[in-house]
């Protein structure tokens, strides 16, 4: 079963601690975080349940469809929406509670002093293509 | 070059070398080189006798393997070089795999890759692809696995139960990618009815060949996803149904039956019905109550209820959802069903858009929410 790690800058519950953003800590303590996610990836590739990460730059904006022969509208860059997404990472996992254990796992990356952040990440399952058989 | 012809002979090359003293993770890293060798060389350059040529190739590249892993760890290679000559039981080698790869102390996906890549003779990229994983990751699950079972005694071969389930979640995967992982199951488990003789193994062959026997009238224009009630039953398989039913016969005989006997027996009451009013509901409702008694799945008290509903009336149905757990995923869908089938239209579409919220899969998701839509469709005056 795959399931998505979403990573949020912004949005979700209330943050449980309060840390001060990434680029008012100190370069070890970034480096310990960004080496901690790395980690975290590298052994999820070990265990065989790693299918994919990436990262999402803030910037960008919503763009729709304005009608026939017209360009799209394109609204944004929003910097002060109350949901942005960071980045995501999608596993391959035997059950929803091995992916709530990764997740937790994945929240404790260590912030200023080195301690855990406590970031909330939400955990979605992925639908399958597949039709089983269920007559 | 007959890739299915080289597949084949994968099993009993591992075997070989097994024989040949080859621990078996080795050996099987050495085949699957040895396989990717083939694909890329034979082409172009078939070998006489296809078999020889893996045993030596992946003997070689075992041998390779072992005297850098024997100087690494500064000891003397423990393996004879010279393979010792001997009777070759190949068809127990073969049955010997299928046990190893689906052995109980594995995650299920860990045991699904293992047999496509041991037994299944695909590559680990095939696979990787199939399940949309990437190459490395698929490489250590498999790697992982081996270590896994490595160290457990022979002897105790693992459980017919698991590899059932094996070949059941490969055949249930349908197409990945491009590969027919339902076809490739049902390769993998004829070899298995030929390598036993256990009438669950039979009635799992029988299923599968029931299932298949519908694929073409599953899906409509751009995949959507056709109902057993509404399926075109002309472009039912009637050579694999006559074989399912043939093979299911003969195992029932046997009188030792098993839940893959049993839903084997459903499928084959769906089958013979030439169209669904023709259906013998009552029948099927008598194999999902043995079916329950076999297995005491919630699943099956689902699909009971739904097998009721058609025998007994809507009512019925819905009565028999009264124990039935609704967390299952398709509750919601069934209960729809039943709803819309007893006139209540405005609860079912509410429980249809409801259960496409709760499908697993894309098409069934938009084949939920099609009915949604439909049902509300007959609500607007």
């Amino acid at each position: 079963m795959k399931y998505l790690l979403l990573k949020h800058y912004r949005g979700g519950p209330a943050p449980v601690v309060d840390w001060a953003p990434m680029e008012q800590w100190t370069p070890e303590e970034v480096d310990a975080h960004i080496q901690y996610m790395r980690d975290f990836a590298a052994r999820l590739e070990e265990t065989g349940e790693f299918v994919d990460e990436r990262a999402l730059a803030p910037g960008g904006a919503f763009v729709r469809y304005d009608g026939e022969g017209r360009p799209p509208v394109t609204d944004g860059p929003f910097a002060e929406t109350k949901d942005l997404i960071a980045g995501w990472m999608i596993i391959d996992v035997e059950s929803w509670d091995r992916a709530v254990q990764l997740a937790g796992e994945l929240s404790a990356a260590p912030g200023p002093g080195g301690e855990p952040i406590h970031e909330w990440l939400e955990v979605r399952p992925l639908l399958t293509e597949s039709l089983t058989v269920t007559e | 070059m007959n890739e299915l012809l080289l597949r084949e002979l994968v099993p009993a090359v591992i075997g070989v070398l097994v024989r040949r003293g080859a621990d078996f993770a080795s050996a099987e890293d050495a085949v699957q080189e040895a396989l990717i060798r083939a694909l890329e060389t034979w082409p172009d350059d078939p070998p006489r006798d296809p078999k020889a040529w893996l045993v030596a190739v992946a003997w070689r590249r075992f041998l390779d393997a072992a005297r850098a892993e024997a100087s690494r760890r500064g000891r003397e290679l423990a393996v004879e070089v010279e393979p010792p000559a001997g009777p070759a039981p190949a068809t127990d080698d073969t049955l010997r795999l299928f046990f190893q790869c689906a052995h109980p102390t594995l995650p299920r996906s860990s045991a699904v890759a293992l047999t496509l890549r041991a037994v299944g003779g695909l590559t680990t990229r095939q696979i990787a692809t199939a399940y949309l994983v990437p190459e490395a990751t698929m490489a250590q699950r498999i790697s992982r696995a081996k270590r896994r079972i490595a160290g457990l005694p022979l002897d105790q071969p693992g459980d017919l139960e698991t590899v059932l389930r094996v070949l059941y979640l490969v055949f249930n995967e349908g197409y990945g990618g491009n590969l027919d992982l339902a076809a490739e199951a049902i390769r993998l488990t004829r070899q298995l009815v030929a390598l036993t003789d256990e009438p669950e193994v039979a009635g799992l062959l029988a299923l599968m060949l029931l299932h298949h026997a519908r694929r073409a009238s599953r899906t409509g224009p751009g995949g959507r996803l056709v109902p057993l009630g509404e399926q075109d039953r002309s472009r039912w398989d009637t050579g694999l149904i006559a074989e399912g039913v043939t093979i299911l016969q003969a195992a029932l005989a046997r009188d030792r039956l098993g839940e893959y006997q049993a839903q084997a027996a459903i499928a084959a009451l769906h089958a013979d019905a030439r169209s669904a009013c023709e259906t013998d509901w009552v029948q099927i409702v008598e194999w999902y109550d043995e079916l329950l008694l076999l297995t005491g799945s919630p699943v099956v008290r689902l699909n009971r209820a739904v097998a009721v509903g058609e025998a007994d009336g809507p009512q019925a149905g819905l009565a028999a959802l009264a124990d039935v757990n609704p967390d299952l995923p398709r509750y919601a869908a069934v209960t729809a069903y039943l709803h819309e089938r007893a006139g209540g239209l405005e609860h079912a579409a509410e429980l249809y858009a409801e259960a496409s919220r709760a499908a697993t899969s894309v098409p069934e998701r938009d084949h939920l929410t099609r009915e949604a839509a439909r049902v509300r469709q007959l609500l607007r005056p």
